[in-house]
Protein backbone atom coordinates (compact mmCIF):
# COMPACT_ATOMS: atom_id res chain seq x y z
CA UNK A 1 0.00 0.00 0.00
CA UNK A 2 1.47 3.18 -1.09
CA UNK A 3 1.58 6.33 1.08
CA UNK A 4 -0.97 7.82 -0.86
CA UNK A 5 -3.21 5.13 -0.88
CA UNK A 6 -3.18 4.63 2.94
CA UNK A 7 -4.18 8.59 2.80
CA UNK A 8 -6.99 8.03 0.79
CA UNK A 9 -8.51 5.26 2.77
CA UNK A 10 -7.62 7.38 5.51
CA UNK A 11 -9.66 9.99 4.83
CA UNK A 12 -12.72 8.46 3.28
CA UNK A 13 -13.00 6.46 6.99
CA UNK A 14 -13.25 9.60 8.36
CA UNK A 15 -15.97 10.97 5.99
CA UNK A 16 -17.49 7.47 6.06
CA UNK A 17 -18.14 8.43 9.58
CA UNK A 18 -19.27 11.47 9.29
CA UNK A 19 -21.82 10.81 6.49
CA UNK A 20 -23.29 7.55 8.11
CA UNK A 21 -23.30 8.93 11.59
CA UNK A 22 -25.12 12.25 10.34
CA UNK A 23 -27.64 10.33 8.15
CA UNK A 24 -28.37 8.29 11.30
CA UNK A 25 -29.07 11.29 12.71
CA UNK A 26 -31.01 12.83 10.31
CA UNK A 27 -33.75 9.77 10.51
CA UNK A 28 -34.62 11.27 13.78
CA UNK A 29 -35.48 14.86 11.19
CA UNK A 30 -39.78 15.32 11.61
CA UNK A 31 -39.43 12.48 14.71
CA UNK A 32 -37.27 14.29 17.63
CA UNK A 33 -39.56 13.66 21.07
CA UNK A 34 -39.64 17.60 21.28
CA UNK A 35 -38.89 20.04 18.83
CA UNK A 36 -36.21 21.96 20.12
CA UNK A 37 -34.44 18.40 20.52
CA UNK A 38 -35.10 17.77 17.13
CA UNK A 39 -33.76 21.16 15.89
CA UNK A 40 -30.81 20.05 17.59
CA UNK A 41 -30.16 16.46 16.36
CA UNK A 42 -30.54 17.66 12.86
CA UNK A 43 -27.37 20.57 13.43
CA UNK A 44 -25.95 17.85 14.81
CA UNK A 45 -26.69 15.99 11.89
CA UNK A 46 -25.66 18.87 9.58
CA UNK A 47 -22.31 19.08 10.95
CA UNK A 48 -21.32 15.95 10.29
CA UNK A 49 -22.34 15.58 6.99
CA UNK A 50 -20.56 19.04 6.51
CA UNK A 51 -17.20 17.36 7.64
CA UNK A 52 -17.83 14.14 5.70
CA UNK A 53 -18.08 16.71 2.92
CA UNK A 54 -14.73 18.36 3.67
CA UNK A 55 -12.93 14.79 3.91
CA UNK A 56 -14.97 13.47 0.58
CA UNK A 57 -13.95 16.63 -1.02
CA UNK A 58 -10.23 15.87 0.12
CA UNK A 59 -9.94 12.27 -1.20
CA UNK A 60 -11.66 13.34 -4.84
CA UNK A 61 -8.28 15.35 -4.92
CA UNK A 62 -6.45 12.82 -3.91
CA UNK A 63 -7.59 10.14 -5.77
CA UNK A 64 -7.91 12.46 -9.15
CA UNK A 65 -4.20 13.40 -8.95
CA UNK A 66 -3.39 9.80 -8.14
CA UNK A 67 -4.90 8.82 -11.23
CA UNK A 68 -6.49 6.01 -9.80
CA UNK A 69 -10.04 6.82 -11.39
CA UNK A 70 -11.33 4.88 -14.40
CA UNK A 71 -12.12 1.47 -15.73
CA UNK A 72 -9.07 0.32 -15.18
CA UNK A 73 -9.10 0.74 -11.53
CA UNK A 74 -12.98 -0.87 -11.59
CA UNK A 75 -11.67 -2.88 -7.93
CA UNK A 76 -9.78 -0.39 -6.36
CA UNK A 77 -11.16 -0.79 -2.88
CA UNK A 78 -11.39 2.80 -2.21
CA UNK A 79 -13.31 3.66 -5.10
CA UNK A 80 -15.74 0.59 -6.16
CA UNK A 81 -16.86 -0.31 -9.40
CA UNK A 82 -19.56 2.23 -9.68
CA UNK A 83 -17.14 5.26 -10.22
CA UNK A 84 -15.99 3.85 -13.68
CA UNK A 85 -18.49 5.71 -15.91
CA UNK A 86 -15.85 7.28 -18.22
CA UNK A 87 -12.33 6.82 -19.26
CA UNK A 88 -10.61 8.85 -16.50
CA UNK A 89 -13.19 10.93 -15.65
CA UNK A 90 -12.95 12.76 -12.63
CA UNK A 91 -14.38 11.19 -9.08
CA UNK A 92 -16.23 13.87 -7.33
CA UNK A 93 -17.17 13.74 -4.03
CA UNK A 94 -20.68 12.83 -4.58
CA UNK A 95 -19.51 9.53 -6.51
CA UNK A 96 -18.14 8.54 -3.10
CA UNK A 97 -20.87 9.18 -1.00
CA UNK A 98 -23.48 7.51 -3.27
CA UNK A 99 -21.73 5.44 -5.42
CA UNK A 100 -19.59 3.04 -3.00
CA UNK A 101 -21.08 -0.38 -1.95
CA UNK A 102 -20.82 -1.58 1.56
CA UNK A 103 -17.63 -3.23 1.36
CA UNK A 104 -16.22 0.14 0.36
CA UNK A 105 -16.86 1.98 3.27
CA UNK A 106 -14.78 2.52 5.93
CA UNK A 107 -16.70 3.76 8.85
CA UNK A 108 -16.57 2.37 12.31
CA UNK A 109 -19.38 -0.05 13.29
CA UNK A 110 -20.88 1.99 16.08
CA UNK A 111 -22.12 4.44 13.63
CA UNK A 112 -24.13 2.64 11.47
CA UNK A 113 -25.76 0.94 14.78
CA UNK A 114 -29.66 1.83 14.51
CA UNK A 115 -31.16 4.43 15.65
CA UNK A 116 -33.28 2.53 18.66
CA UNK A 117 -35.17 4.93 20.83
CA UNK A 118 -33.46 8.10 22.09
CA UNK A 119 -31.56 6.91 24.87
CA UNK A 120 -29.44 4.75 22.07
CA UNK A 121 -29.26 7.28 19.37
CA UNK A 122 -27.77 9.81 22.45
CA UNK A 123 -25.62 7.28 23.80
CA UNK A 124 -24.07 6.42 20.62
CA UNK A 125 -23.75 10.24 19.57
CA UNK A 126 -21.71 10.57 22.69
CA UNK A 127 -19.27 7.47 22.43
CA UNK A 128 -18.67 8.49 19.01
CA UNK A 129 -18.31 12.27 20.40
CA UNK A 130 -16.07 11.55 23.23
CA UNK A 131 -13.76 9.16 20.49
CA UNK A 132 -14.14 12.14 17.55
CA UNK A 133 -13.01 14.95 19.73
CA UNK A 134 -9.78 13.15 21.22
CA UNK A 135 -8.97 12.43 17.67
CA UNK A 136 -9.69 15.70 15.79
CA UNK A 137 -7.51 17.40 18.91
CA UNK A 138 -4.58 15.35 17.72
CA UNK A 139 -5.14 14.98 14.10
CA UNK A 140 -5.39 18.36 14.04
CA UNK A 141 -1.25 18.44 14.50
CA UNK A 142 -1.49 16.30 11.38
CA UNK A 143 1.61 16.81 8.91
CA UNK A 144 -0.95 16.61 6.16
CA UNK A 145 -2.06 20.29 6.21
CA UNK A 146 -5.90 19.80 4.80
CA UNK A 147 -6.60 16.84 7.39
CA UNK A 148 -5.35 19.06 9.88
CA UNK A 149 -7.43 22.26 9.38
CA UNK A 150 -10.70 20.29 8.37
CA UNK A 151 -9.71 18.92 12.14
CA UNK A 152 -9.22 21.78 13.51
CA UNK A 153 -12.22 23.46 12.40
CA UNK A 154 -14.40 19.98 13.06
CA UNK A 155 -13.08 20.09 16.79
CA UNK A 156 -15.16 22.65 17.58
CA UNK A 157 -18.62 21.44 16.60
CA UNK A 158 -17.29 18.07 18.24
CA UNK A 159 -17.18 19.43 21.61
CA UNK A 160 -20.62 20.76 21.27
CA UNK A 161 -22.05 17.70 20.12
CA UNK A 162 -20.16 15.71 23.00
CA UNK A 163 -21.35 18.53 25.54
CA UNK A 164 -24.93 17.85 24.27
CA UNK A 165 -24.74 14.20 24.60
CA UNK A 166 -23.24 13.95 27.84
CA UNK A 167 -25.69 15.81 29.22
CA UNK A 168 -28.53 13.50 27.81
CA UNK A 169 -26.31 10.78 28.86
CA UNK A 170 -26.63 12.09 32.86
CA UNK A 171 -29.87 13.30 32.49
CA UNK A 172 -31.14 9.95 31.25
CA UNK A 173 -28.31 7.67 33.40
CA UNK A 174 -29.27 9.54 36.49
CA UNK A 175 -33.14 9.70 35.43
CA UNK A 176 -35.84 7.92 36.56
CA UNK A 177 -36.45 3.85 36.37
CA UNK A 178 -37.34 3.95 33.10
CA UNK A 179 -34.67 5.92 31.17
CA UNK A 180 -32.02 4.23 33.42
CA UNK A 181 -32.98 0.89 32.08
CA UNK A 182 -33.34 2.50 28.79
CA UNK A 183 -29.83 3.99 29.07
CA UNK A 184 -27.92 0.64 30.57
CA UNK A 185 -29.99 -1.29 27.22
CA UNK A 186 -28.27 0.95 25.23
CA UNK A 187 -25.05 0.27 26.52
CA UNK A 188 -25.31 -3.63 26.41
CA UNK A 189 -26.32 -3.38 22.81
CA UNK A 190 -23.95 -0.53 21.54
CA UNK A 191 -20.53 -1.29 23.65
CA UNK A 192 -19.22 -4.08 22.13
CA UNK A 193 -18.62 -1.28 18.72
CA UNK A 194 -16.35 0.90 21.01
CA UNK A 195 -13.52 -1.45 20.71
CA UNK A 196 -12.98 -0.59 17.51
CA UNK A 197 -12.56 3.05 17.44
CA UNK A 198 -9.10 2.48 18.96
CA UNK A 199 -8.13 -0.35 17.01
CA UNK A 200 -5.96 0.66 13.72
CA UNK A 201 -7.06 -0.20 10.96
CA UNK A 202 -4.22 -1.29 8.35
CA UNK A 203 -4.15 2.14 6.91
CA UNK A 204 -4.04 3.74 10.02
CA UNK A 205 -1.05 2.16 11.17
CA UNK A 206 0.52 3.33 7.84
CA UNK A 207 -0.82 7.19 7.88
CA UNK A 208 0.26 6.84 12.08
CA UNK A 209 4.15 6.17 11.30
CA UNK A 210 3.87 9.39 8.76
CA UNK A 211 2.67 11.28 11.87
CA UNK A 212 -0.27 11.72 9.42
CA UNK A 213 -2.46 10.56 12.19
CA UNK A 214 -2.52 10.03 15.29
CA UNK A 215 -1.44 6.69 17.10
CA UNK A 216 -4.78 5.43 18.31
CA UNK A 217 -3.62 3.45 21.38
CA UNK A 218 -2.54 7.15 22.91
CA UNK A 219 -6.16 8.16 22.44
CA UNK A 220 -8.01 5.43 24.38
CA UNK A 221 -6.68 6.37 27.61
CA UNK A 222 -8.06 10.10 26.97
CA UNK A 223 -11.50 8.66 26.00
CA UNK A 224 -12.02 6.27 28.83
CA UNK A 225 -11.91 9.16 30.90
CA UNK A 226 -14.00 11.61 29.56
CA UNK A 227 -16.70 8.11 29.16
CA UNK A 228 -16.35 7.42 32.42
CA UNK A 229 -16.21 10.76 34.04
CA UNK A 230 -20.09 10.93 32.49
CA UNK A 231 -20.79 7.68 33.46
CA UNK A 232 -20.54 8.34 37.08
CA UNK A 233 -22.34 11.37 37.12
CA UNK A 234 -25.20 9.77 35.01
CA UNK A 235 -24.79 6.55 37.79
CA UNK A 236 -23.86 3.99 35.21
CA UNK A 237 -21.20 1.76 35.87
CA UNK A 238 -18.32 1.62 33.58
CA UNK A 239 -18.54 -1.59 31.46
CA UNK A 240 -15.76 -4.51 32.05
CA UNK A 241 -13.69 -5.69 29.51
CA UNK A 242 -15.85 -7.51 26.65
CA UNK A 243 -15.13 -9.09 23.33
CA UNK A 244 -15.14 -6.36 21.11
CA UNK A 245 -16.30 -6.48 17.30
CA UNK A 246 -14.55 -4.84 14.76
CA UNK A 247 -14.43 -4.87 10.94
CA UNK A 248 -16.35 -2.03 9.79
CA UNK A 249 -13.01 0.46 9.52
CA UNK A 250 -11.77 -2.78 6.87
CA UNK A 251 -14.95 -3.20 5.17
CA UNK A 252 -16.57 -5.55 7.18
CA UNK A 253 -19.78 -4.13 8.22
CA UNK A 254 -22.99 -5.66 10.52
CA UNK A 255 -26.33 -5.87 8.52
CA UNK A 256 -27.24 -2.42 9.82
CA UNK A 257 -25.43 -0.50 6.94
CA UNK A 258 -26.89 -2.09 3.35
CA UNK A 259 -30.28 -0.49 5.05
CA UNK A 260 -28.40 3.10 5.55
CA UNK A 261 -27.32 3.13 2.13
CA UNK A 262 -30.24 1.86 0.32
CA UNK A 263 -32.24 4.79 1.70
CA UNK A 264 -29.31 6.98 1.21
CA UNK A 265 -28.44 6.45 -2.69
CA UNK A 266 -31.60 5.23 -3.90
CA UNK A 267 -32.24 8.67 -5.70
CA UNK A 268 -28.30 8.56 -7.38
CA UNK A 269 -27.90 5.53 -8.52
CA UNK A 270 -32.04 5.30 -9.73
CA UNK A 271 -31.41 9.38 -11.32
CA UNK A 272 -27.65 9.04 -12.00
CA UNK A 273 -26.46 12.75 -11.75
CA UNK A 274 -29.90 13.74 -10.84
CA UNK A 275 -29.39 17.50 -9.01
CA UNK A 276 -32.30 20.09 -7.54
CA UNK B 1 -49.93 16.21 27.79
CA UNK B 2 -49.60 19.26 29.14
CA UNK B 3 -48.51 17.84 32.57
CA UNK B 4 -45.68 16.22 30.82
CA UNK B 5 -44.63 19.51 29.19
CA UNK B 6 -41.28 20.89 29.62
CA UNK B 7 -41.31 24.62 30.79
CA UNK B 8 -41.47 27.61 28.86
CA UNK B 9 -38.51 29.80 28.31
CA UNK B 10 -38.47 33.26 26.78
CA UNK B 11 -34.92 33.51 24.90
CA UNK B 12 -32.79 36.61 24.92
CA UNK B 13 -30.04 36.94 22.37
CA UNK B 14 -27.11 39.89 21.90
CA UNK B 15 -26.73 40.17 18.11
CA UNK B 16 -23.07 41.37 18.59
CA UNK B 17 -20.96 42.90 21.45
CA UNK B 18 -21.80 46.57 21.96
CA UNK B 19 -25.34 45.72 21.46
CA UNK B 20 -28.20 44.72 24.04
CA UNK B 21 -30.25 41.63 24.33
CA UNK B 22 -33.32 41.66 22.58
CA UNK B 23 -36.18 39.00 22.89
CA UNK B 24 -35.85 36.21 20.00
CA UNK B 25 -38.70 33.95 21.33
CA UNK B 26 -39.46 31.00 23.40
CA UNK B 27 -39.09 27.06 23.66
CA UNK B 28 -39.44 24.69 26.17
CA UNK B 29 -36.74 22.91 27.75
CA UNK B 30 -36.22 20.68 31.27
CA UNK B 31 -33.46 23.21 32.77
CA UNK B 32 -31.96 26.20 32.66
CA UNK B 33 -28.96 24.69 30.95
CA UNK B 34 -31.04 22.71 28.32
CA UNK B 35 -32.60 25.72 27.86
CA UNK B 36 -28.79 27.73 26.60
CA UNK B 37 -28.65 24.76 24.65
CA UNK B 38 -31.72 24.38 22.98
CA UNK B 39 -31.39 28.44 22.34
CA UNK B 40 -27.97 28.13 20.80
CA UNK B 41 -30.13 25.64 18.65
CA UNK B 42 -33.30 27.02 17.18
CA UNK B 43 -31.70 30.47 16.98
CA UNK B 44 -28.13 31.16 16.59
CA UNK B 45 -28.08 28.56 13.88
CA UNK B 46 -27.20 31.21 11.55
CA UNK B 47 -24.82 33.39 13.53
CA UNK B 48 -27.73 35.59 15.10
CA UNK B 49 -26.05 36.01 18.47
CA UNK B 50 -22.67 36.34 20.70
CA UNK B 51 -24.34 35.79 23.73
CA UNK B 52 -27.81 34.12 24.89
CA UNK B 53 -29.75 34.86 28.44
CA UNK B 54 -33.05 32.95 29.22
CA UNK B 55 -35.48 33.05 31.69
CA UNK B 56 -38.55 30.83 32.35
CA UNK B 57 -41.27 32.44 31.30
CA UNK B 58 -43.12 32.19 34.25
CA UNK B 59 -41.05 34.68 35.92
CA UNK B 60 -41.39 37.18 33.42
CA UNK B 61 -44.45 39.92 34.69
CA UNK B 62 -46.06 41.61 31.87
CA UNK B 63 -47.95 44.75 31.74
CA UNK B 64 -51.95 44.26 31.54
CA UNK B 65 -53.32 45.00 27.95
CA UNK B 66 -56.41 46.60 29.99
CA UNK B 67 -54.05 49.26 31.73
CA UNK B 68 -52.95 50.63 28.42
CA UNK B 69 -55.22 53.44 28.35
CA UNK B 70 -54.13 54.49 31.67
CA UNK B 71 -50.16 53.46 31.22
CA UNK B 72 -49.29 54.88 27.73
CA UNK B 73 -51.69 57.60 26.69
CA UNK B 74 -50.80 60.30 29.10
CA UNK B 75 -47.46 60.30 27.57
CA UNK B 76 -49.16 60.97 24.24
CA UNK B 77 -49.16 65.23 24.71
CA UNK B 78 -45.57 65.56 26.70
CA UNK B 79 -43.39 66.39 23.73
CA UNK B 80 -40.69 67.66 25.97
CA UNK B 81 -39.77 64.73 27.64
CA UNK B 82 -38.40 63.99 24.35
CA UNK B 83 -34.61 65.19 23.95
CA UNK B 84 -35.16 66.36 20.87
CA UNK B 85 -33.51 70.15 21.07
CA UNK B 86 -29.78 68.84 21.42
CA UNK B 87 -27.64 69.57 18.23
CA UNK B 88 -26.15 65.74 18.04
CA UNK B 89 -22.53 65.82 16.14
CA UNK B 90 -22.62 63.65 13.21
CA UNK B 91 -19.83 61.12 14.27
CA UNK B 92 -23.04 59.74 17.06
CA UNK B 93 -24.35 57.14 15.35
CA UNK B 94 -27.17 54.73 17.17
CA UNK B 95 -29.18 57.54 18.77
Amino acid sequence: MTHSTALIHYTLHLADDGLILGHRNSEWTGHGPILEQDIALSNIALDLIGQARNFYQYAAELINIGGLSGPSNISNPAMGPGLSDGPRSPVTEDQLAYLRDGWDFKNCLLVEQGNGDWAKTILRQFLFSAYQTTLYEKLAQSRDKTLAAIAAKSYKEGVYHLRWSSEWVIRLGDGTEESHTRMNNALDELWKFTGELHTAATYELETAAKAISPDLSTLQPLWKEKVKEVFDEAGITYPPSVWMQTGGKEGRHTEHLGYVLAEMQFLQRAYPGCEW
Amino acid sequence: MAENQWPLWEVFIRSKQGLDHKHAGSLHAADAQMAIENARDVYTRRMEGVSIWVVESKYVHASSPDDATSFYEPANDKVYRHPTFYDLPDELKHM
